[in-house]
């Protein structure tokens, strides 16, 4: 499984990259294999205010859809718009396809996520 | 297939004992003894069949033949007869929603037919497999609207729109935290400076109707930029009659259309079944509910049609479904779509206009001759509101001289009770409406 040591990672298997103030997330090797063939992804809105851990916006594979939490807190100012007509690049590019990118209001929020040592643990008791 | 299983008490037992319990109420055991019914059912006991027969001949027999001039969202159109022939096929009208759906090519392609003329006529991209009637297609299009704009929590709805629709969409809104609002309205018809003034980002949608309840085509130029201004969808509802010559939803750039497709090849019934069509732009199909049939080609290269899109709904998005209505309308529909194919986009213009025109034609005659005032001087397709003094008594007057003179407002607004709704169809002949003439003249006085 590919757990890349420059992201932080949610119980929720999203992960975060951080490039100065915001934070691009997507989610994990893990989730895009479980899920299996990705065939949308709804965009969330730019602008939008969100809370970490909330519901940004959510997944369909043919076997489930699944919602994507925000690991972090500020407002959504960019969207992954190749996702609109690529979906499979989640699955295919895991840790490339960013589904949205957030200007972070709290950088302290990102000590409490996982790093990828901790992740895998995680992944190996789940 | 059996028109009736009998089921003996020995057959009963058998199965009870089976399935290892002692007794029927002890199948419903799991419902709470407050909900359970304690008496039996108030039901006559059973005649024989040839009393049935004559029962029912009798009931039959009062119903009375009268020229229709009602509408109010059911509409008494001309239908070619072959759109009866092809409902009463067996292998369309006893087949229940195809599970396994690619085996049933014939219904698909009805499906596929239908929702070709839908977008056709809207001008939209997409359209779905059809939904009950325009009132759930105005729910579930604002329910696509309330899902775009998640942060967004207010629907304006205009104040002319069909009570109807405004009480299905109570009713679908109780329990969920979205608020709906009225537009006010201005001489019968939505007044758009009162969206300008009420307009902002928390609303998620604008649900507007044309030809609204009164019939009065409503002005939308400049509402679609507005709107979209603010982020919201506009969501249009049309008569899909009035589109063979008014403008479509798409010219007044309508992000979602809707209505019900009575209209076409349905018969008005006792104001039932219609068909909900909703169609919308590519970018919104995920959120669509229902179903999406699709054209592509079998392994042989052969033309053949597949479920695309059934997405929203409990075999993929489960417990996050956000619409819960699975089922179309698809013998009512294939009924539209035969009924479109029939009269062709020719026919559809021919019906259009001549109820556009004839409508006109007894307005004229009505306002002129009679002295009749219209509620409001606005612009109308095929129906317009008069007010007609003591109305309740001039319509069962005309009523029980053969003449169904139109829908009285009064039963859905107390203060309307002398308004009259009046429709008029190609089916109906200048003679019929002058004879509708002469007969309120004598009733008037």
């Amino acid at each position: 499984m590919n757990i890349p040591g420059d992201l932080k990672y949610t119980e929720g298997h999203e992960w975060v990259r951080v490039e100065g103030n915001v934070g691009y997330v997507g989610i994990t090797d893990h989730a895009q294999h479980e899920l299996g063939d990705i065939v949308y992804v709804e965009l969330p809105e730019i602008d939008t205010e969100i809370e970490s851990k909330e519901e940004a916006t959510n997944i369909e594979s043919v076997k489930a859809a699944a919602p994507v939490y925000s690991p972090v807190s500020g407002k959504i100012v960019k969207i992954n718009e190749d996702l609109e007509d690529n979906s499979e690049l989640m699955n295919t590019d895991a840790y490339g396809a960013y589904i949205f990118a957030v200007e972070m209001s709290d950088l302290s929020e990102l000590d409490s996520l996982m790093d990828a040592d901790a992740y895998k643990e995680f992944l190996e008791k789940e | 297939m059996f028109s009736y299983l009998p089921q003996t008490e020995k057959d009963i037992k058998e199965m009870l004992e089976v399935i290892g319990v002692d007794s029927i109420d002890e199948l419903f055991k799991d419902i709470p003894k407050e909900i359970l019914q304690k008496t039996p059912l108030n039901i006559p006991k059973g005649i024989a069949e040839y009393e049935v027969y004559k029962r029912m001949t009798e009931l039959a027999q009062k119903n009375r033949q009268g020229l229709s001039f009602m509408g109010s969202g059911s509409y008494d159109h001309i239908i070619p007869s072959v759109v009866g022939h092809v409902l009463q096929m067996p292998n369309f009208y006893t087949a229940y929603t195809p599970y396994q759906a690619e085996i049933s090519q014939g219904i698909l392609q009805s499906i596929f037919e239908f929702q070709t003329l839908i977008c056709e006529l809207t001008g939209m991209e997409v359209s779905n497999a059809s939904l009950y009637d325009d009132h759930t297609a105005a729910s579930e299009a604002i329910t696509m609207a309330v899902n775009t704009r998640k942060k967004a929590d207010r629907i304006l709805v205009s104040g002319t729109i069909h009570p109807n629709t405004r009480a299905v969409i109570e009713t679908f809104f109780s329990d969920i935290p979205v608020k709906i609002e009225e537009i006010k309205t201005e001489n019968y018809v939505t007044s758009l400076d009162a969206v300008k003034d009420t307009i902002d980002e928390s609303v998620a949608a604008v649900l507007i109707q044309t030809p609204n309840f009164y019939g009065w085509a409503e002005d939308l130029t400049g509402l679609a930029d507005l709107v979209h201004e603010h982020k919201a969808l506009l969501i249009i509802s049309s008569n899909p009659m009035s589109l063979g010559i008014l403008k479509s939803q798409a010219d007044w750039g309508a992000d979602i259309a809707i209505g019900g497709t009575q209209p076409f090849g349905l018969s008005t019934y006792f104001g039932g079944p219609s068909v909900g069509y909703i169609s919308t732009s590519t970018k919104n199909t995920r959120k669509m509910p229902g179903r999406i049939v699709g054209q592509t080609k079998d392994v042989d290269g052969k033309r053949a049609f597949v479920l695309t899109l059934q997405a929203r709904e409990q075999h993929i998005k489960r417990q996050r479904a956000t619409s819960n209505i699975c089922s179309n309308q698809a013998l009512a529909a294939m009924g539209s779509g035969i009924y479109l194919s029939t009269v062709g986009w020719k026919g559809l213009k021919e019906a259009s206009s001549q109820s556009f025109q004839k409508a006109h034609y007894l307005y004229k005659r009505l306002t002129e001759e009679l002295g009749l005032k219209a509620i409001a001087e606005q612009d109308f397709f095929n129906e317009f509101t008069l007010v007609i003094p003591d109305a309740d008594r001039v319509l069962t007057d005309m009523e029980s001289q053969g003449i169904f003179a139109g829908v009285g407002l009064g039963q859905f607004f107390p203060d309307l009770k002398d308004a009259v709704s009046i429709a008029v169809t190609e089916k109906r002949t200048k003679e019929e409406m002058d004879a509708y003439v002469e007969l309120m003249k004598r009733v008037l006085k």
